[in-house]
């Protein structure tokens, strides 16, 4: 069932593109030497260049091409071999030189698509529509004081690229799909961290709404939205504005809006009318940016396997589902460790102690995956445990809490704590006869036909063995005893 | 393409220039002549011709990624009209 608005003259479709702005990853700048390190003490990370000074000329950093480059790659996109530089003019105060150096006609990076999966299970391909390279601007701080505003310029000329997408999401969800999705091929391809709490990732939202079969309406642009969440429901309060002021009579202005996630509504941002009259024009400090042939095709050699791809791996050579793998493969860090754990294991084993156990041990300790409470060295450590029937699988997850406890190695754990799975007859048969001895009344009971007090028995043994029996001794010699 | 005092008043106001209103006329009538002449250039056929965006043809040199600038805020603070700590002041601007 398609995502739609119901207002008073029947259902509204939602038409959003997104703008998304992605720090690339690189030492230095895009036009100078100075770091591109977040979180550095206020303007020390600043050269001349960035700071506007005059007859400061920029020269480009090839990494930050690069980047863009494989960026385009991993979106199945166009690459221009010749590309240009254009000046966006207009002031703010941490913009120091008066323009930001954009690509405004010729992008280094044409058409695309990006597939995103729905919650239905279904497949849709979202259009890119370009991808440029621009410069980041300073950061403004506007509450450290009363009367002014305090800039550090550390982040001026840090290399952005703008992803836009065609106007092809038709819902919260989608929209929700596609950032999850251009952030885990960002991340995959290392040319973004895709953080969008610290600003690394920031969508520009693009939202109209029509009628079924009608051409676009007008569509305002809401700015600067810094979560996947908050970019979902900027989308449904926009349309939802929107629908109102057409059911009014009304028509939608172009404008540029905020969107303000407490009170869950867009607002007009206070500028001025001509805030958009950029007047472009080429950049006369930079000559056009040609690419050879032979170094993209190396840049292109030279990429990761992608999340689609690796999914499609998992599935074929796992065995996995649709569902584990699309979950093991969001985080490329997530696939690493379901890889290491699964290497010469039961795969599907490895994937359900993966993305259940492990990430609710993760959730639970606040840790990421990055930096995981227990290696996956040692949880296929103990998968072996359990294959090789040391312990068995009520054990293993008591040792798997200790270990997100300790630390330590499950060997160790097992060692330490006398867990080792009892596979000794003598032992077993021992405890089941004790078993039946003590309970005449249930044996009699289960001989007559109540076959459910099985269980009853295999729990009792079980808990007499202090839980460390082999599950599948203890059921063989109980069938054999209560025969 | 000829400039009337209202765009002239725009312009202006884009590139943060305050201009009187008695400027405003013969600040038109230059610009009109600097555009005027430039026009000409209208008068040459370029059909087929690809856009030149710069006087030398050769393509761009690149550099490699090391941070080798910056670490100085003290000559970059040095001009400024006002600052607090290492940042640079400027009057309060709130969207």
């Amino acid at each position: 069932m398609a995502y739609a608005i119901e207002g008073a003259t029947g259902a509204w479709e939602v038409v959003v593109g997104l703008e998304v702005h992605a720090q690339v990853i690189s030492q230095s700048k895009l036009f100078s030497g100075s770091s591109a390190a977040f979180g550095a003490e206020p303007n020390t990370q600043v050269s001349f260049v960035d700071a506007g000074f005059p007859g400061m000329l920029p020269v480009i950093n090839r990494e930050c091409v690069a980047q863009a480059v494989r960026t385009g790659l991993g979106l199945n996109a166009v690459i221009h071999n010749v590309s240009r530089f254009d000046r966006k003019n207009y002031f703010y105060a941490d913009m120091p030189q008066g323009y930001q150096i954009s690509q405004y006609q010729h992008p280094i990076v044409g058409t695309g698509v990006v597939e995103v999966e729905l919650s239905d299970g279904s497949v849709k391909e979202i259009g890119v529509t370009r991808l440029h390279l621009e410069q980041d601007a300073g950061k403004s701080l506007h509450d450290r004081h009363a009367t002014k505003t305090f800039i550090d310029l550390n982040r001026s000329g840090v290399a952005l690229m703008e992803i836009v997408s065609e106007p092809d999401i038709r819902s919260p969800e989608e929209a929700g799909a596609y950032l999850r999705k251009l952030r885990s091929i960002l991340r995959y391809l290392g040319t973004c961290d895709g953080n969008m709490e610290e600003g690394s990732m920031r969508a520009d939202v693009n939202v109209s709404v029509r009628k079924a079969g009608e051409p676009y309406r007008t569509r305002c642009e809401v700015k600067n939205v810094n979560s996947v969440r908050f970019v979902m429901q900027a989308i449904e309060a926009e349309a939802a504005r929107q629908v109102e002021v057409w059911e009014s009579g009304g028509s939608v202005k172009q404008e540029t809006r905020l969107f303000d996630p407490n009170r869950l509504e867009t607002r007009p941002m206070r500028s001025k009318e001509d805030a958009h009259d950029y007047r472009y024009f080429p950049e006369p400090d930079l000559l056009p940016l040609v690419l050879e042939d032979d170094w993209v095709a190396a840049l292109k050699a030279s990429l990761p396997e992608l999340p689609d791809a690796k999914k499609a791996r998992f599935r074929a050579e796992y065995g996995l589902t649709a569902y584990d793998a699309a979950v093991l493969v969001a985080e490329k860090a997530t696939a690493e460790f379901f890889e290491t754990v699964a290497k010469g294991r039961d795969a599907k084993i490895a994937a359900n102690w993966v993305t259940g156990d492990f990430f609710a041990a993760l959730n639970k300790t606040g840790a990421t995956i990055d930096n995981p409470p227990i290696s996956a060295t040692d949880l296929g450590a103990l998968l072996d445990l359990i294959a090789d029937s040391t312990i068995n699988g009520r054990i293993a997850k008591d040792v798997f809490e200790a270990m997100v406890e300790t630390g330590k190695s499950p060997a160790t754990i097992v060692a330490e704590k006398g867990l080792r799975q009892v596979t000794d007859t003598g032992a077993i048969d021992a405890a089941v006869d004790a078993i039946i001895a003590a309970n005449p009344d249930k044996v009699a009971e289960y001989r007559s036909g109540k076959d459910k007090l099985f269980g009853f028995f295999v729990g009792q043994t079980m808990k007499a063995m202090a839980g460390k029996g082999n599950p599948a001794l203890i059921n063989e010699t109980l069938k054999k005893r209560l025969a | 393409m000829a400039l009337d005092p209202t765009t002239i008043r725009r312009i202006a106001t884009l590139a943060r220039i305050q201009v009187d209103d008695d400027r405003l006329e013969p600040l038109s009538q230059e610009l009109n002549g600097i555009l005027g002449w430039i026009a000409q250039l209208n008068e040459v056929d370029v059909d087929g011709v690809e856009p030149l965006t710069g006087g030398a043809q050769m393509a761009m040199k690149m550099r490699d990624d090391a941070v080798t600038d910056g670490g100085y805020p003290d000559k970059i603070l040095a001009n400024a009209p006002d600052r607090n700590g290492a940042f640079f002041a400027v009057p309060k601007v709130v969207e």
